[in-house]
């Protein structure tokens, strides 16, 4: 009874408080970018990814353990081999005030299935099957692993706000990069916040949204002003002086200042991007040697690199997947050991060494000039002399494509959080058709391990999955196939009343519906 | 005057001309825009689609072309970023850009005529000296550290002034919003100009310096020491008007340069003007907005030159803007 009267107060001081206009709880915070449009399938990157959970629920989401948490889908069971039958949440209505249902979900898909940048992602699918307005199945072609790793990309949007023509006559739904369209500056989601006004390049507002079905989210934050600031110095002082009460991301350099002071908090988490270089073996036949690839992986520090360079930043790494992901193997250790660095190059006749060009980013992965700089010198000890050069991201990925060095530079994030991927496109033989190592600059390339990863997209049982991919993962290691570095650790700062730690993942798309600011 | 202004639109044409030429010519080395405008796992395929209809696999002339005869009709191309057609995406940029170099230009020309002026008068004294010796190291500061310095000094280590952007702005007209007419938006200008003005403050401290030192050493200085005339009148009067006209030419190319300048100052402070936008657009390698920026720069060059050379004409009647037939 007790209880029942003060939430009731809280409610009615809370009702009160957002009528006057005062005591509403606003959140300032800065991001690097704002996101590039308000359409949730424009783009595949982080902006897009960081949006889409304030404005768009999903059906389900990641939670920090990796584990899958149900939001706009109620629950879930698989019917068969390739059928994932769904049940939706019941009384969820988007922002335009139209209730969401089975259609809505269809409406979604089908435009996914059109987007240039996601459509890859929904290719395992064959179609999606309405059985009523509050369930439908999955249906995939084969049987397909990740049909809920794939489901937390579909945030159902309102198909009745998104159809018909807009006042230049285009029709609403229309997927365009590059010609403002109308999805890419309205909305209508089922999220917690609905944007208020925007002026892209300078600030987003968000406004809780009063119909957010959620009741449940202990999230009290009524407005979100959301600024991007490009430069880190900038950002971590405006969080220091109190003009923003939220950054991300956090540079290394500056984690020691934030952590000492009292006014702010510092949260961070192991990432799951990993930074690797690859060895072109179809420009160097020395690198066709199993004995010089493993001499280079043993002859990099690459836990030096994680102390000195990245100040601890990262986690040193001896494979693709991270820990939490299928294909994570225990047992594989970075391995740096210069004297039988030194010895492969002996026993491989290379004691004399050999030159090779390098190529890396400045300005994509942290740190990444000066990462590239490092294991220059390192590999200098085993008489390899590296031409180094280093240039901006845009200029970059053209010079990548055309597999421009010897050496070079990559960092990929799974889009699945799935350890298939980054072999699918980093490790598996290249090959134009399939697309398959659209990102193997080395060229290596074992039919053992595209088996594998083959059967392992339509192995359904979890377990066996999970060892595939981690025999995968041994393969890879004694080949030398890559060299591995480190998984970056992401990191987000705020004010110690802003309460972040719960609501951040390794993802990088902070959960802001459930965000708490104490008083 | 009339044949003047018809010429100097004869020549800005032909620098505009020549402008986008370059920066059209060079926008294949900037990178690829497709990598900036969809995810990093879409398909090679996918990406050929898209190029095909922004039309960038067409030959270099037929693009050209197809910029040149949109750009007539002032159509100057459509940002890839902000969707938008990238004149506007400039234009209502500008007046950030502007209300920072106008800023910047107004706490220069205060200090530094004072300041270049006291300091010739009296060059032995103490605050000459420090003056100068400061100066040196103004010039030698880049602008970008001093921007950074000061905002960890002001906004995070004193908390006297905000640390980025351009606060609460009221709207004049058009693409307009001014931050000159309250408090918050004062404050923000603050710090930025003050950085902005910090790399042109000591040139121009030493330019009127050594101007004025030059034309008191001159002859009809001289004989109007000799004349018995007041000191005010002789410094402020005749020394000054012509101590002022170099320092009116190098002013107006370098109010040109500033603009350049506003890249890095707008950058620290995430400043929405022009300059941030430039360089965003380099990093996102969105070349009609890269190739509208430059060309609208060109044009900045060209109007404060047009200006300055008739202000100079006004100052100094010896000099005419047309040769006469005479």
């Amino acid at each position: 009874m007790m209880k029942t009267i003060t939430s009731l107060l809280a409610g009615s001081v809370l009702a009160l408080g957002i009528a006057m206009g005062a005591n509403a709880v606003t959140l300032k915070m800065a991001y690097d970018a704002d996101p590039v449009s308000l359409d949730p399938h424009e783009q595949l990157s982080g902006g897009t990814l960081q949006m889409a959970p304030m404005v768009f629920d999903p059906l389900v989401r990641w939670t920090q353990e990796l584990t899958f948490e149900p939001r706009l889908a109620e629950s879930w069971e698989r019917i068969d081999e390739r059928t994932v039958r769904f049940q939706l949440r019941k009384g969820v209505t988007f922002h335009s005030g139209n209730p969401m249902t089975s259609a809505d979900v269809l409406w979604t898909y089908n435009r996914l299935k059109s987007s240039p940048d996601f459509k890859g992602i929904f290719e395992p699918f064959d179609s999606l099957k309405v059985i009523d307005d509050y369930s439908f199945d999955l249906v995939t072609k084969e049987a397909f692993p990740l049909v809920l790793h794939t489901a937390t990309y579909i945030f159902p949007m309102d198909s009745k706000f998104y159809t018909g023509p807009d006042e230049n006559g285009e029709p609403k739904d229309k997927l365009v990069k590059h010609a403002g369209t109308y999805a890419s500056t309205h909305e209508s989601g089922t999220g917690p916040y609905v944007v208020t006004s925007r002026e892209q390049g300078v600030k987003v507002e968000f406004d809780r949204f009063s119909g957010y079905w959620d009741k449940a989210s202990k999230g009290n934050v009524d407005k979100i002003v959301m600024t991007p600031i490009k430069e880190a110095p900038t950002r971590v002082a405006a969080l220091l002086s109190g003009d923003v009460d939220f950054i991300a991301p956090v540079p290394p350099t500056d984690h020691q200042r934030i952590a000492g002071n009292d006014k702010v908090n510092l949260v961070a988490l192991p990432g799951t991007r990993i930074i690797t270089f690859q060895l072109n073996q179809e420009r160097r036949a020395e690198f066709k040697d199993l004995r010089v690839r493993q001499a280079i992986v043993h002859a990099i520090n690459n836990e030096g690199i994680v102390e000195k360079i990245m100040k601890g930043f990262a986690t040193a790494a001896a494979q693709q997947s991270p820990k939490g992901y299928a294909g994570y193997k225990e047992s594989l250790k970075p391995r740096y050991d210069l004297n039988k660095a030194k010895a492969l190059m002996k026993e491989a006749g290379y004691e004399k060494g050999f030159s090779v060009t390098m190529m890396a980013p400045n300005n994509r992965y942290v740190n990444d000039e000066k990462i590239a700089q490092a294991v220059s010198s390192m590999l200098a000890k085993i008489n390899i002399k590296v031409d180094l050069k280093t240039m901006p991201k845009a200029q970059y990925w053209p010079t990548f494509d055309e597999r421009a060095a010897d050496i070079m530079m990559i960092g990929w994030h799974a889009d699945t959080e799935d350890s298939a991927n980054f072999t699918e496109f980093l490790a598996m033989c290249p090959n134009k058709e399939t697309g398959a190592g659209q990102y193997n600059s080395g060229n290596y390339c074992n039919p053992k391990v595209d088996e594998l990863i083959k059967l392992s997209s339509s192995e359904t049982d979890a377990q066996k999955r999970a060892g595939m991919l981690q025999e995968v993962e041994q393969i890879l290691y004694d080949d030398a196939a890559f060299v591995p570095l480190h998984w970056q650790n992401l990191a987000w700062a705020a004010k110690k009343q802003v309460d972040i730690a719960p609501v951040v993942n390794v993802m990088n798309f902070p959960f802001l519906g459930d965000l708490v600011i104490k008083e | 005057m009339i044949a003047f202004l018809i010429r100097r639109l004869f020549q800005a044409a032909i620098v505009m001309f020549v402008i986008s030429l370059l920066s059209f010519s060079i926008q294949d080395n900037l990178g690829d825009p497709l990598r900036e405008l969809v995810g990093q796992s879409v398909s090679e395929e996918q990406r050929q689609e898209l190029r095909d209809q922004l039309g960038l696999n067409d030959p270099f002339f037929t693009q050209y072309l197809r910029f040149a005869g949109k750009a007539l009709q002032g159509d100057l191309g459509t940002s890839y970023f902000f969707k938008e057609p990238a004149l506007q995406v400039i234009l209502k940029k500008l007046p950030a850009t502007l209300e920072l170099v106008f800023g910047a230009t107004l706490i220069i020309i205060l200090l530094s005529v004072p300041i270049g002026v006291y300091s010739a008068i009296k060059p032995h004294s103490l605050f000459s000296k420090a003056v100068m010796g400061l100066s040196i190291v103004g010039i030698s500061i880049p602008v970008f550290l001093t921007a950074i310095m000061a905002i960890y000094l002001f906004s995070v280590e004193l908390n006297w002034l905000p640390s980025f952007g351009r606060g609460v702005t009221e709207h004049v007209f058009g693409y307009w919003d001014t931050g000159f007419f309250n408090m918050d938006g004062l404050l923000h200008l603050l710090l930025p100009c003050v950085s902005l003005a910090s790399i042109m403050l000591p040139l121009f401290v030493r330019l009127i310096r050594a101007e004025m030192m030059e034309v008191l050493e001159s002859e009809y200085i001289k004989f109007a020491w000799a004349k018995g005339l007041a000191p005010t009148r002789i410094w402020f009067l005749h020394a000054l008007k012509n101590t002022m006209l170099p320092v009116i030419t190098v002013g107006g190319v370098q109010i040109g340069t500033m603009v350049a300048y506003t890249i890095l100052t707008e950058t620290v402070f995430q400043w929405p003007g022009m300059g941030f936008l430039f360089l965003e657009a380099v990093n996102r390698v969105d070349t009609p907005l890269i190739v509208a920026y430059l060309i609208v720069v060109g044009a900045i060059f060209v109007v404060t030159n047009t200006i300055v050379d008739m202000i100079y004409g006004l100052v100094n009647p010896t000099v005419r803007l047309t040769r006469s037939k005479a």
